[in-house]
């Protein structure tokens, strides 16, 4: 793996730790929390282990039990119009983000195909002018040196363009299931609280547990409107981070697709002089 | 000349046999003799060539490059040699049309040095004649020119793929064992592409053809570009197309320098060999790497395509109008980045591709031209054996002190000489001419070559690098106007 291709995974790694802590030193909640302080400030090595086999197969089992449950969750209607609308939003969002960055991908791959193609025309280029007898060898070495400097700069598109926009998909995608899982957590408050309901007015009917299923109840509508509430703020701030984070890369995207043409297209232009004033 | 000659050529091409043409040969003694003088001219032989029989078979090492030949080819496949009737010639034809070649003079030069020929040759309008099965297509060939050897001005004719491939034979079995290069036949899927000029420079076939002084004058070529009614080459169908042509000579190519020792008393020759092998590499090399290069770009662009529908399917989605609208815009572009990728793939594959792979041909004619010298050298070389031999034969006679063996050993040679035509003398000379003229010819070939090959390079790198201009020039454009778009999100 040569220089320049690892400074951009370097690049690319950097930049998504640094959303990622951006992000939690944002949230209301979240920043006050005591991991995240000793993460930030603690000096030493924080020698955090990785998941056991025995975590890592609960959280499989978890997975498994919350799609299962997501799918009756998201069965049962919202009366409440906002989260509604959300449900219906996210879901279809999703699948779109996901698609884009599927493609987003392809594109880049064959981009830096591409460029490794003109790489191979660069250096046979360059090995056929050292060999070449007639006036075309000064032909070949300016072509092969030209190829060089645009293959450089091919790649760094192609770098940029998964910097700035297939990273900010993949983010998206992993955003946007964070948002739909926090409505399923939601929506199983919701269940939880209408059960809780019918069991009061069952238990009220027969007239048997009756406190308990009062307490029960209560503490459902209790956990229900805390979530309801802060799930809204979450998801209007989704909006708003979305937006924000798209305008950036977008318009970084452009600044470098336009730097780089530009910086592609004096090259060129420069070589064809020289090689028509060559003719 | 060369082609009214009916000596056994000896063992110089890959005429692997199964009925072997031994008929040829005058008399078991001569062929013994030639069989001797092979095996002590080439010092590496191991192999065999299977299918051929008797005295002929020769072993030869085939380590060096295994996939070059076809040991199952059975049929005739020398192209270049006068003597036999190559497979490729068209049957009823040489009623019809002499095989002398025409002979360059010195004042062809001027012809040669001139920038533009007045002639321009354009193939166009493919049309699929005949159904099912036995359905081909047939070209417009319409030559416009002012010269004098075209009976007018413009003319146009109707031909077909074999009739391409029939002229290249015709004109192979006329020219290379004199040395000159004949440009390959083109491509079945080229032939009707109207794309091969760049500046101004037509690339084609035809062209290419007729820049030759001496190909221009050629009366097959003229029937070609004149004649309303052309015979059918036959033989050509057996052949599905240049590439096998191309496949069967590398073979011969492969054999010819394994057998052939030469003893090269100039370096020019030694020198120019050397760098048209490592020009072919190089060739090659560059071709399949272009070829790569379209083969991403056409990815490049569908994958663009794809984005392209998904991105406007997400701004779609997308709530925030400014950002949905932003979201289309880029889907936008990306649409434009796929036509754009087409254009680069097109122009990439029509001008640099096509050029590249053209000249893997020509590099390797040009091979074939200086293998023909070695042949010719060795002929010429064999002839001087056997003018020995029979000297020696002769002397020992006359040593021998038997004055009725000796009348019997001269009257033995003179049958001999009497029945294999002219004398072994005659012979040397006539080598020793061939040689020197096609090694003068080869040298006014390559000179001849290498101009057009800077010329072609030239015009055709710049027009190259003009199309790479073009792209950059609209993907700033394109990103020019969605800069403010994505601005625009609030």
């Amino acid at each position: 793996m040569c220089c320049s291709e690892y400074l951009a995974i370097f690049k690319k790694t950097v930049a998504m730790h640094e959303v990622f802590l951006c992000r939690v030193a944002a949230h209301p909640v979240l920043r006050k929390d005591l991991n995240f302080h000793v993460f930030l400030e603690y000096n030493q090595d924080l020698s955090v282990r990785g998941k056991n086999k025995k975590e890592k197969l609960e959280d499989f089992f978890k997975n498994v039990v919350k799609s299962a449950d997501g799918v009756l969750v998201a069965g049962v209607k919202d009366v409440d119009d906002f989260f509604e609308h959300e449900k219906t939003f996210l879901l279809e969002y999703h699948n779109r983000v996901k698609d884009a960055s599927a493609k987003s991908d392809r594109m880049i791959k064959s981009h830096k195909s591409a460029a490794d193609d003109i790489n191979r025309i660069a250096s046979t280029l360059y090995t056929l002018g050292t060999q070449d007898s007639t006036d075309l060898c000064k032909f070949f070495l300016k072509v092969s040196e030209l190829f060089e400097k645009t293959r450089k700069i091919e790649a760094r598109v192609a770098a940029d363009e998964d910097l700035k926009l297939a990273d900010l998909l993949k983010y998206y995608l992993r955003e946007s299931q964070a948002a739909k899982d926090l409505l399923y957590r939601r929506g199983r408050a919701l269940v939880d609280y209408e059960n809780a309901n019918k069991a009061l007015d069952k238990a009220r009917a027969k007239n048997k547990d009756v406190l308990q299923a009062e307490t029960t109840q209560q503490v459902c509508c209790q956990k229900f409107e805390k979530i309801s509430e802060s799930a809204k703020q979450e998801l209007i701030d989704f909006k708003t981070r979305r937006v924000a984070a798209f305008r950036k890369n977008l318009v970084e995207l452009a600044e470098l697709e336009l730097k780089h043409a530009k910086g592609n297209l004096q090259l060129l232009q420069s070589c064809v002089g020289v090689l028509k004033g060559d003719t | 000349m060369m082609a009214e000659e009916r000596d056994p050529p000896l063992f110089t091409d890959v005429e692997i046999t199964e009925n072997s043409d031994f008929t040829e040969l005058e008399d078991d003694e001569a062929a013994e003799e030639l069989f001797v003088s092979a095996v002590s001219r080439s010092e590496s032989s191991e192999g065999f060539f299977p299918g051929s029989n008797g005295p002929r078979a020769q072993q030869i090492v085939l380590d060096d490059e295994p996939d070059d030949l076809f040991p199952e080819v059975t049929e005739e496949v020398s192209l270049d040699s006068p003597e036999h009737e190559p497979i490729l010639s068209d049957g009823p034809s040489p009623a019809i049309t002499p095989i002398t070649p025409i002979i360059l003079q010195e004042d062809d030069d001027e012809l040669e040095n001139r920038d533009t020929l007045e002639i321009q040759i354009c193939v166009s309008d493919p049309e699929k004649v005949g159904d099912g099965m036995n359905a081909y297509m047939v070209y417009k060939v319409t030559t416009k020119s002012t010269l004098s050897i075209f009976s007018r001005a413009e003319v146009s004719v109707k031909r077909r793929f074999s009739d391409f491939l029939g002229l290249h034979s015709k004109l192979a079995s006329k020219y290379l064992h004199i040395g000159y290069i004949v440009p390959p036949a083109p491509e079945k899927s080229i032939v009707g592409m109207t794309k091969v000029k760049v500046g101004k420079e037509d690339l084609s076939y035809l062209m290419r053809t007729v820049k030759h002084p001496a190909l221009l004058k050629d009366p097959d070529v003229l029937l070609f570009l004149e004649s309303s009614e052309l015979p059918r080459a036959v033989s050509t169908q057996a052949l599905s197309g240049a590439g096998i042509l191309r496949m069967v000579n590398r073979a011969a190519h492969a054999v010819n320098r394994m057998t052939i020792k030469m003893n090269e008393a100039d370096a020019w020759f030694e020198e120019k060999q050397q760098q048209f092998e490592n020009l072919e590499v190089l060739m090659r090399k560059l071709h399949a790497s272009v070829e790569s290069l379209v083969c991403h770009r056409k990815e490049l662009c569908v994958s663009a395509a794809w984005f392209s529908k998904s991105v406007a399917m997400l701004g779609n989605a997308e709530e925030h109008t400014a950002l949905s609208r932003a979201l289309s815009q880029l889907a936008e572009v990306e649409e434009k980045m796929e036509t754009l990728h087409q254009d680069q793939a097109t122009a990439d594959f029509c001008i640099f591709s096509e050029l590249l792979g053209d000249y893997v041909r020509l590099v390797s004619a040009v091979r074939g031209v200086f293998e023909q010298r070695m042949k010719t050298w060795a002929k010429w070389q064999d002839a001087q054996v056997m003018l020995h031999r029979k000297r020696e034969a002769e002397a020992k006679l006359q040593y021998a002190n038997k004055p009725d063996k000796l009348q019997q050993a001269k009257e033995e040679i003179k049958e001999v000489l009497m029945l294999s035509g002219p004398r072994w003398e005659t012979k040397v000379q006539q080598g020793e001419r061939d040689f020197e003229l096609i090694s003068k010819n080869i040298r006014r070939e390559v000179s001849r070559f290498e101009k057009q090959r800077v010329k072609d390079f030239k015009v055709v790198i710049v027009r190259y690098m003009e199309s790479l201009v073009h792209t950059q020039q609209q993907l700033i454009k394109y990103w020019e106007a969605f800069l403010p778009e994505a601005k625009a999100i609030a």
